[in-house]
Formats: C-alpha cells, sequence, structure tokens
C-alpha cells in the first residue's frame, strides 16, 4: 500500500539537520504500524513525507503505487486518502465541530448536504461525541478534540491513517478516551501509521513496531519480539528509558 | 481585574471623582470658550444661522411670458393652479402653486412679465453634495482597496516569484511616494491617455472621480496587502496543514481556513486604514472632483462664513470616521465570541 524506497531528507535552517538518512520500508494494507523513537529521530519527518507535507530530497514514495514526489501526481487526490491527526489537535477555531468535520467533504468530496450530514453525525457517533456537534472547539477538552479531529479525517472516507503523536499533548485521563478510538479503528481493519510511545496501544493492535534513532530505522518486528526481546543496544537503551 | 481599573476608577473617593469629571468639562469650555474669546477679539461676525442652507435650500423659481398676449384661463389643478397664457409665441399652460401669481383671466401681459414667482423643492446644499461625494468615493475605493489588498496579500505569501516579486513590488512603489502625487499621476498621466484612447474608440471620456477612486484604490490596497499578509502569517501553521493534509488546494485552504482566522487580526489595523482614506479623500479636490473639502473652499467663497464652514467640515469628516470606527469594534465583538 505505501513503499517507501531510500529516502533522504536534510534540514538546513537553523542549522543542517539529517533528519531522515536512507529510509526504507513497506506498509501493506491494513497493517497496522507503531512509529516509536527518541525527540529529534525523524519519526514527525518520516510521517510527514508520507503524505508529502514534507519532500524528500532523494528516493520514491509509492502509495498505491502513484509516485507522490512525482510533479504530474496531483497530491490533493493523494492526500485526500491519506487521513492524518496530529499532536496539537489543528481544529479550525473559526468552524463549530459540525463545521470542521463538514468542510472538507464539501470542497474535496464534493458530496451534496444531505450526504455529508449523515456522514458527519455517523462519525460524531462513532468518537462518541455527537452531542457537543454545534460546539466550538475552544470549548471541548483536549481529549475531545482529538477525537473530534480523528472525526475530521474519518470524514474523507481515507484508505490510510496517520497519527503523529495523537496523545502527548493529553492529560493523562483523557489518553485512554483517544486510544479506544484508534484501536477500533485498527480492529476495523485500517490501514494506519502511528507515532506514538503508548505501549499498550502498540501491544494490542500493531502488527509491526519501529524504532527510529538519527533519522534511520534502527530496528523493526512485531510488537511481542521488539518489546521483550529487542536485538540493538539502543533500542535496548531507548526501552528502558521510557518504560 | 483590580490592576487594569484606569488612574480615574482608583480615585476611591466619589468626590474626587466628579472634581476630576468637572475638571475635564472645565477644560473643554475653556478651550472653546478662548477660541470663541480670539475671535469676538479679531471682529469675526459667527453666523452660523447661514449654514444650513449648504446642506438643504428651495430654489426660486421665477417664470416668464414669452409674448404679447393674455391671460385665458385660471384653473384649479388640485392644490395647485393652472394658468393658460395665449400669446403670439404660442399657447402656454403653467402649473403654480395659488398664491404665486397676481393675475386674472383677461389680464394682459408682455413678454418679460412675470407670470409667477415662487420657492420650488427642497434641493440638496453644496455641502450636502460634497459630503455625498465623499461618502461615495470612500466606499468604492474600501471595496476596490479590500479587493487588491486581499489578492495581494495572498500573491504576497505565495511561493511563486512572479506573484510574490509583483507583490512586493506594488507596495514598494505605491508606499515610497505621496498620495498626491499618485493622484496627478492617475488623473493627468493616466487619465489623459485613458481619456484619448476612448475618445479615439468613440467612448465616452471618464468622470474625473473614476481617477480619484482608481488612486485612493491602488494606494489603500498596498496597505492593505501589508495588513493581510501579516494576518495570514499570525494563523498557526498547523491550520495549513490540517487543511491541506484533507486534500485541501492552496486556494480553498486560503479561502476557507486562513482568511476566514486572519479577519480577527486584520480587522483593527484595517479600520484604522480606511479611516485614513475617508480623510485622504480630501485630497481629491485638486483634481477637481467636488468633495466634501473642495465644497466647503467653494462655500466659503460665495458665503465668506470662513470659521463655521471649516469647522462644520472637520465634524462633518469626524462624525464619518467615529461612525466607521463604532462598525468595526462591533464587527470586532462580534467575530471575538468565538
Ligand atoms: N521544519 C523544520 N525545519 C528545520 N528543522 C526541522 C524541521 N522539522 C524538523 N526538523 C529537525 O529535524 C529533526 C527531526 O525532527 P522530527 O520532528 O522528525 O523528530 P521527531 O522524531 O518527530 O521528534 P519529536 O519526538 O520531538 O516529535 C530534528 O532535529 C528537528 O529539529
Ligand atoms: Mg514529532
Amino acid at each position: 500500500m505505501i513503499e517507501v524506497n531510500h529516502i533522504y531528507k536534510t534540514f538546513y535552517v537553523p542549522h543542517e539537520v539529517k533528519a531522515l538518512v536512507d529510509v526504507s520500508n513497506k506498509i501493506e494494507a491494513g497493517e497496522v504500524v507503531v512509529v516509536i523513537g527518541p525527540s529529534g529521530s525523524g519519526k514527525s519527518t518520516f510521517l510527514r513525507c508520507l503524505n508529502r507535507l514534507e519532500t524528500a530530497e532523494h528516493g520514491q514514495i509509492l502509495v498505491d503505487g502513484v509516485d507522490i514526489f512525482d510533479p504530474k501526481t496531483d497530491i490533493n487526490t493523494v492526500r485526500a486518502e491519506m487521513g492524518m491527526v496530529f499532536q496539537s489537535f489543528n481544529l479550525y477555531p473559526h468552524l463549530t465541530v459540525h463545521g470542521n468535520v463538514t468542510l472538507a467533504q464539501k470542497l474535496v468530496r464534493k458530496r451534496h448536504k444531505k450526504e455529508r450530514e449523515e456522514k458527519t453525525m455517523m462519525l460524531l457517533e462513532k468518537v462518541g461525541i455527537a452531542a457537543k456537534a454545534k460546539a466550538w472547539p475552544s470549548n471541548l477538552s483536549g481529549g475531545q478534540q482529538q477525537r473530534v479531529a480523528i472525526a475530521r479525517a474519518l470524514a474523507m472516507d481515507p484508505k490510510i491513517m496517520l497519527f503523529d503523536e495523537p496523545t502527548s499533548a493529553l492529560d493523562p485521563e483523557m489518553i485512554g478516551e483517544v486510544l479506544d478510538v484508534m484501536k477500533a479503528l485498527a480492529k476495523e481493519g485500517m490501514t494506519m501509521v502511528c507515532v506514538t510511545h503508548e505501549m499498550g496501544f502498540a501491544r494490542e493492535v500493531a502488527d509491526r513496531v519501529i524504532f527510529m534513532d538519527e533519522g534511520m530505522i534502527v530496528e523493526e518486528g512485531t510488537p511481542e519480539k521488539f518489546y521483550q526481546n529487542p536485538s540493538h543496544d539502543r533500542t535496548k537503551l531507548f526501552l528502558k528509558q521510557i518504560l | 481585574m483590580e490592576q487594569n481599573v484606569s488612574n480615574i476608577k482608583r480615585l476611591s473617593n466619589p468626590i474626587a471623582y466628579v472634581f476630576s469629571v468637572c475638571g475635564y468639562v472645565a477644560l473643554l469650555f475653556l478651550v472653546i470658550g478662548s477660541v470663541y474669546y480670539a475671535t469676538v477679539a479679531v471682529d469675526y461676525q459667527w453666523r452660523w444661522f447661514k449654514v444650513p442652507k449648504y446642506f438643504m435650500y428651495q430654489q426660486a423659481i421665477t417664470l416668464y411670458a414669452e409674448g404679447y398676449g393674455e391671460i385665458d384661463t385660471i384653473a384649479a389643478n388640485k392644490d395647485k393652479v393652472d394658468i393658460l397664457v395665449t400669446t403670439d409665441a404660442g399657447d402656454r399652460t403653467y402649473t403654480v402653486p395659488r398664491d404665486s401669481f397676481d393675475w386674472v383671466e383677461g389680464d394682459m401681459v408682455s413678454p418679460g412679465d412675470v407670470i409667477a414667482s415662487y420657492e420650488g423643492g427642497w434641493k440638496p446644499g453644496i455641502l450636502a453634495r460634497g459630503l455625498w461625494v465623499t461618502l461615495k468615493i470612500s466606499f468604492l475605493s474600501t471595496i476596490f482597496g479590500i479587493f487588491l489588498g486581499i489578492v495581494g496579500g495572498v500573491a504576497r505569501v505565495s511561493d511563486t516569484p512572479v506573484l510574490k516579486w509583483s507583490a512586493i513590488t506594488y507596495v514598494e512603489v505605491i508606499r515610497g511616494s505621496p498620495l498626491l502625487v499618485q493622484i496627478m499621476i492617475f488623473y493627468f498621466v493616466l487619465g489623459t491617455t485613458m481619456n484619448n484612447i476612448l475618445m479615439m474608440n468613440g467612448i465616452p471620456k471618464l468622470h474625473p472621480e473614476w481617477y480619484g477612486i482608481m488612486a485612493l484604490s491602488v494606494f489603500t490596497g498596498a496597505y492593505v496587502v501589508e495588513i493581510v499578509r501579516a494576518g495570514i502569517e499570525s494563523i498557526h501553521p498547523g491550520q495549513v496543514e490540517a487543511a491541506r493534509s484533507s486534500g485541501m488546494t492552496y486556494f480553498q485552504c486560503m479561502f476557507y481556513i486562513i482568511l476566514p482566522q486572519a479577519l480577527r487580526t486584520i480587522l483593527p489595523p484595517l479600520a484604522g486604514q480606511f479611516i485614513n482614506l475617508i480623510k485622504d479623500s480630501s485630497l481629491l479636490g485638486m483634481i477637481s472632483i467636488r468633495e466634501l473639502t473642495k465644497a466647503t473652499r467653494e462655500g466659503i467663497t460665495t458665503s465668506l462664513q470662513t470659521f463655521e464652514l471649516w469647522i462644520l467640515c472637520a465634524i462633518l469628516y469626524l462624525l464619518m470616521t467615529f461612525t466607521l470606527s463604532m462598525c468595526v469594534q462591533y464587527l470586532e465583538r462580534r467575530t471575538a465570541t468565538k
């Protein structure tokens, strides 16, 4: 479903940082992949390359066989198939919860009003926040905002969902409600790439865990093998720190 | 809360507070009083009663006979009167108010005799017309200025060199020269060439007002570009990422996500810009547009009521700018509730 072939990314401003160095990976349809690694190891950059929020300098990414860095590719059609959820929610503050979930359905999917309304209410129901449809994002708790953000991404009927530390900005008591939504999604068979340090989540639904450090994929494997029996010293050190 | 109260409120003693307010009123009277006293000292005759006619006046109408003949019939026509006059120059019916003539049927008339004289309907005076022109020009320039500013602001933040550099050039060129000079260029350079081209193609000339509106719009637009740019840049980049990652195009993101949010930061400086626009429109008198300032000058040449009319002129500008800033404050409060 996603094929990443030898991508490199270097930032030159404010100073030179090799964010990704020769990263390759293959994500199958229906697979749930968890990416972990220390701060600054390039996890976000990797995720953001998958829908071209960042462009790699070298290398190739194929999404459903489409080369996303090819200038001839219409990136908006590719992006519509990939939902993204951010650490800081990024809800549109000038729109209600309902408006947040509806807008892209109208602009990108060109759905008719009736269809949009049904879809929106169905999704808000699904993430357990239908009662707040008319509320403004600023009046919601962090957990509620993140669930709205997930509903907003799902509204496009994406084939792939990307999560960039969806729970790290949340108070501990709200992490569970967001993870529950994500677990339900994983069990429905959604293809997911999640940057998250929630080990419980990884163990329960991940098919594969990827450990990144200094812009490289150091190690990957099933959650069982990865957490119990890591092979690299850097992985061992990192796991010791977060446990 | 307590830290926010002004100095006046912090005067805990109510008597001290009242004194302070009285002091303000006294100061106001002192200033107005001394201006008045100074004008008396130089023998200025205040004639405020002459001012209203610059807003509204009744036109005096006098009708004359056109040839030798007689008053044929005088017949009532609703609340007016029809006078049929037959002369060697032809027959004519004058419809006039009841008490505006002094004839009976059969009277002889000669050319130049006054058939009737009366006060016609109310007409707007020169100041009222000037005020209207200023409002019209300011309104249209505001609309075009906002349009130019938004287009330019969006171009200014884009990565495409042709758009970005065009916007920068526009802003720098316009902000680097006096508005008065620009008005002259628009009228005498652009206006002359354009009117000549229009004439050559058999299209009537454009009224100077249009060149004035162009100059003001282009001038204001350049400042609005910078205001819009600052507004756009104040929006968190996460908003763009959220919108673009859902498949929205650059322009959809701009018009549905960025600009509506930027509006809140844009509104206050934008209001200041349009208040300036109203005041700057006074320069258009230089290209023979009879807006409020020029109308005041013309009013003074006929009446010589210099002090009254200039003070009135200033008050009218103040009324316009004050109304505008009230409207914007209202809008600001409405957008802030979200
Ligand atoms: N837009 C940018 N401009 C410059 N440098 C950047 C930019 N984005 C990321 N970097 C740098 O690239 C490196 C990798 O960043 P990235 O955000 O991918 O790390 P991360 O693994 O997601 O870290 P974190 O856990 O803190 O989110 C870091 O050193 C970061 O400073
Ligand atoms: Mg990150």
